[in-house]
């Protein structure tokens, strides 16, 4: 018996390459359709400066919570709680630097581990009692809310210091303004320097993974695809980094934003952890019986959501400059439907974090580019409900098609 | 002899690489106790799968004459209108509802969808008399026994008029009372003249029920032989059983068997479900280097649970034994410690236990030692790239490359990938339960030349098996398990299909 051992295809034709992967660039087609039909409909208002930084401000917290929820889904639960674990930590926050005066170089800290061990008394009920984490988070949900009510008592808390202020709407510093060569249009050249050293930084990567893959016989991407792929994302993240650059430059929360997205996709793709979460969203049993602790993983999923929340909860209070008890309500929805717009899949085992982050920015520029159309809340609804279900249901045809 | 109520002809029904019946015939008397038996696997259950209409006429060839005509039966409802009724070894009724509930579920007597619970009550009451059960309608499933819930089922196949009732192995899980009063029970139903197909492992209780007994083996027929005319013994029923020519089928192998590297002494383990009764009883064996040791047994003898409660105790609860390792106790109560004591289990159930379905061949690979292929938390690409591709080399995956999902493989394949995993921890003892279940018969030699070699390699060789030709085909000792005990140890020389069956016959009518 002769096993039919042909060698590895290095080059498949585009249009297959397309066919199996039409869902990561559907998603990156779509985010670029929906940017450009909210710019046009708006009168060119999406991209300006300003707006691209609100735009940022808005929704770096959606972003933020939609790593770790990605996280959850993918282990096959969900997290309903995560709307009022940010009110609740918001509020601890406001009570420990406001009416105690605590630096907040010991509050943030202090409020991530907090937020963690939020994450961990609702993951020990779903990991080690085998309660669906539907029903925990439900009962978080309403908990903590309850809870953020009482600390508060009922009443908002507010003003921040500057300094804790500044975590989310503060910016970073020119440190290069000395070298600025139009100081009349650009008024922040190091954000500009940064996006253009990144840009280059990932054509020098992504060049020599393809060197490597070649020279281990590893399936690339024809180089069409990489070539115009890198082409688009470099002319979208110099437009970008421009605009910025001639406002304020890049906000506090788009540097943490983007070092999270950044140390969250390392860690699905490349870490040990990453792979058992998927290997045990995919068939948990089978994990298990794989020497796999299942459940301890399943409670760290949850303790790292909490202090994802956490995070989220004091961006987002900063940035009102007040604790209040209704903070975050509705959150949940946001970024669940982030993780599934990017592909998520609702039994487990799939998902991405690039496909989460760029759900959430589907969400966060839909959401943006409506309120400047003067559209109200309930047509905001309705289309993203629509265009969540649609996502949906262009992952179920495309699985059944092929 | 006219009133022939039920007539098979030429019945032969093929899955995809499999011929699971071949022109298989079936006569079966009004009035009469027809017994069918064969070993697992021969096609009992196939065929009547194939009467009741589980598999629509169209999908087998072959005729089916029931009551003069011939009928082709495309629902299970088709032929439940006409009086067949089918009871699974796994029983189908709901638990949380009651005995009356489950009895008219799905024929509910009801007026414009408003159920008559009056009548409803009336007609189980009278039905539960019938088959002599004492509870009230009102009891949930859940807390009858499981001898009960025999007796719900034929009372819930009584309310629907049967004439011809076929029982799917229904004493394979009850104690010996309740098998007595079910026996009793078929016997007074054919003096009213009832039908009944009867599937049983169980011989003893055949040889006391039966009119008729049709062998099955290989799914084909082998005989009919008739009880009236000439006294069966058992002996008898099991040649015709088993009597089938060893083909080549098994590589050659000379074993080269050196030094005890696993024992299992006073291995105890109560049930996970039914937390008060024991199920696996003084459990002693031993595993050699370079040697196959087989477990033979019918199903339900606790094979599977033995393997599963050594690994990392993923079966039963209050556990007690101990596992020796080269003579050293070693500890086995997480699975992590198993893998690192040098145990591996390969599930009998690969797409449910064995596999991430949606993950990748090298995924998959790697997935039990996924820290042998990388440093401090963070993974080689390339190192897990090539261990992946080696194994692929070695066992022959087919596939398109590596980075293939392993829903899309064959099942050889499949179960190439789980032995790939396994074999990627380095164990010393592997367990493999029912490794060429469902795979074609040129799969089931790679993995037979598979085992030879992990043999040759000085590794210890667990192997689960239902197919009784395999373990003598592959083997070197065989252990045989029935109702959770082990009842004889059988060298090479000793086993045969006659001397295991007699062992799980004999232990059988002791208990």
């Amino acid at each position: 018996m002769v096993a039919e051992t042909s060698a590895p295809k290095t080059t498949p034709s585009i249009g297959e390459y397309l066919k199996n992967n039409i869902r990561e660039y559907g998603l990156l087609v779509a985010l670029v359709v929906i940017m450009l039909f909210f710019q046009y409909l708006t009168d060119g208002v999406l991209f300006r400066p300003v707006n691209l930084t609100n735009l940022i401000l808005q929704n770096s917290f959606i972003v933020i919570m939609a790593l770790g929820m990605l996280l959850i889904i993918v282990a096959g639960h969900i997290d309903l709680s995560v709307g009022s674990i940010v009110a609740f930590t918001g509020g601890l926050s406001a009570i420990m630097l406001v009416k105690w005066g605590i630096h907040y170089s010991i509050v943030v800290p202090l409020c991530l581990i907090l937020g963690g061990l939020v994450g961990a008394a609702q993951g020990y009920w779903v990991a080690y009692q085998k309660i669906p984490a539907f029903i925990v988070t439900l009962a978080g949900m309403l908990v903590f809310r309850g809870l953020t009510y009482l600390i508060l008592q009922n009443r908002p808390i507010g003003p921040f210091p500057k300094d804790f202020q500044s975590l989310s709407t503060g910016f970073v510093p020119d440190f290069l303004y000395f070298l600025n060569p139009a100081p009349d249009t650009i008024v922040n050249f190091f954000s500009l320097v940064v996006v253009v050293a990144l840009v280059a930084l990932a054509i020098y990567y992504g060049l020599r993974d393809r060197r490597t893959n070649e020279k281990h016989g590893t399936e690339n991407e024809p180089f069409a695809f990489f070539a115009g792929q890198m082409f688009i994302i470099a002319a979208v993240a110099i437009f970008l980094g421009y605009q910025l650059s001639t406002y304020k430059g890049f906000p506090n929360v788009l540097v943490v934003m983007a070092l999270l997205i950044a140390l969250y996709t390392f860690v699905t793709t490349r870490s040990t952890i990453g792979r058992r979460i998927y290997a045990m969203g995919g068939n948990e049993k089978a994990a298990k019986l794989s020497g796999i602790n299942t459940e301890r993983l399943t409670f760290y999923t949850f303790v790292n959501m909490g202090v994802l929340a956490a995070l989220a909860g004091m961006i987002i209070a900063a940035r009102l400059n007040s604790a209040t008890p209704k903070a975050g309500v509705g959150f949940e929805l946001d970024v669940i439907a982030a993780c599934f717009i990017g592909g998520a899949s609702a039994s487990g085992g799939v998902g991405k974090i690039t496909g989460a982050v760029i759900g959430a920015l589907i969400m966060g520029v839909m959401n943006n580019g409506m309120s400047i159309m003067g559209l109200g809340i309930d047509y905001q609804q309705l289309v993203k409900g629509l265009v969540l279900l649609a996502a949906v249901f262009f992952d179920v045809y495309n699985k059944n098609k092929g | 002899m006219d009133n022939i109520i039920l007539e098979m002809r030429g019945i032969t029904k093929t899955f995809p690489g499999v011929k699971a019946l071949d022109n298989v015939n079936l006569k079966v008397h009004e009035g009469e106790i027809h017994a069918l038996v064969g070993e697992n696997g021969a096609g009992k259950s196939t065929l009547m799968k194939v009467l009741s209409g589980v598999y629509p006429a169209g999908t087998y060839d072959g005729e089916i004459h029931y009551d003069r005509e011939v009928r082709n039966f495309s629902t299970i409802s088709d032929s439940e209108h006409l009086g067949i009724i089918i009871i699974h070894q796994e029983l189908a009724l709901v638990p949380l509802l009651s005995i009356a509930e489950n009895i008219f579920l799905g024929n509910e007597i009801a007026t414009n969808g408003v159920i008559d619970w009056k009548q409803t009550f009336a007609r189980t009451q009278g039905l539960l008399e019938k088959v002599g059960l004492k509870e009230p309608p009102s009891a949930r499933i859940t807390d009858i026994g499981v001898g009960k819930q025999q007796l719900v089922e034929i009372a819930k196949a009584l309310s629907k008029k049967v004439r011809l009732l076929i029982l799917d192995e229904p004493t394979a899980s009850l104690n010996e009372t309740d098998s007595d009063a079910l026996l009793k029970l078929l016997m007074e139903f054919r003096k009213q003249g009832m039908t009944s197909i009867i599937i049983s492992h169980k011989l003893n209780e055949i040889k006391k029920v039966a009119d008729k007994i049709t062998i099955l083996r290989d799914g084909g027929t082998v005989e009919t032989l008739n009880c009236h005319n000439e006294d069966i013994s058992e002996d008898r029923i099991i040649k015709g059983m088993v009597g089938r020519d060893m083909e080549d089928r098994y590589p050659p192998r000379e074993p080269k068997i050196g030094e005890t590297l696993m024992e299992v002494k006073n291995w105890n383990v109560f049930h996970q479900q039914h937390r008060d009764r024991q199920f696996l009883h003084d459990i002693n064996f031993n595993v050699r280097a370079g040697e196959v040791v087989g477990i033979a047994g019918l199903m339900g003898a606790g094979r599977t649970e033995t393997a599963m409660s050594i690994f990392g105790k993923s079966w039963g609860h209050k556990i007690t034994g101990e596992v020796h390792m080269h003579g050293k106790l070693v500890d086995v109560s997480t699975i992590p410690r198993a893998i690192e004591a040098g145990l591996a289990y390969v599930t009998e159930d690969r797409k449910q236990l064995g596999l991430v379905l949606n993950n990748n061949i090298m995924h998959n690979t790697t997935l039990a030692n996924l820290g042998a292929v990388a440093s401090s938390g963070v993974i080689d690409d390339h190192m897990e790239r090539k261990v992946a591709t080696d194994y692929r080399t070695k066992l022959r995956i087919r596939s398109h490359s590596i980075y293939q999902e392993t829903v899309n493989l064959s099942g050889g394949n499949q179960q190439k990938v789980v032995l790939s995993k396994w074999l990627f921890t380095t164990p010393e003892v592997l367990i493999l339960d029912e490794p060429t279940r469902g795979i074609d018969v040129g799969a089931k030699y790679e993995i037979y030349t598979i085992i030879n070699q992990l043999a040759a390699e000085g590794k210890g060789i667990l192997m689960i098996s239902s197919e009784m030709p395999e373990l003598l085909g592959t083997c070197d000792r065989i252990y045989v398990m029935n109702e959770g005990r082990i009842v004889a140890e059988l060298s090479k020389a000793e086993a045969s299909q006659e001397s295991i069956m007699r062992a799980i016959m004999r232990s059988g009518e002791k208990h």
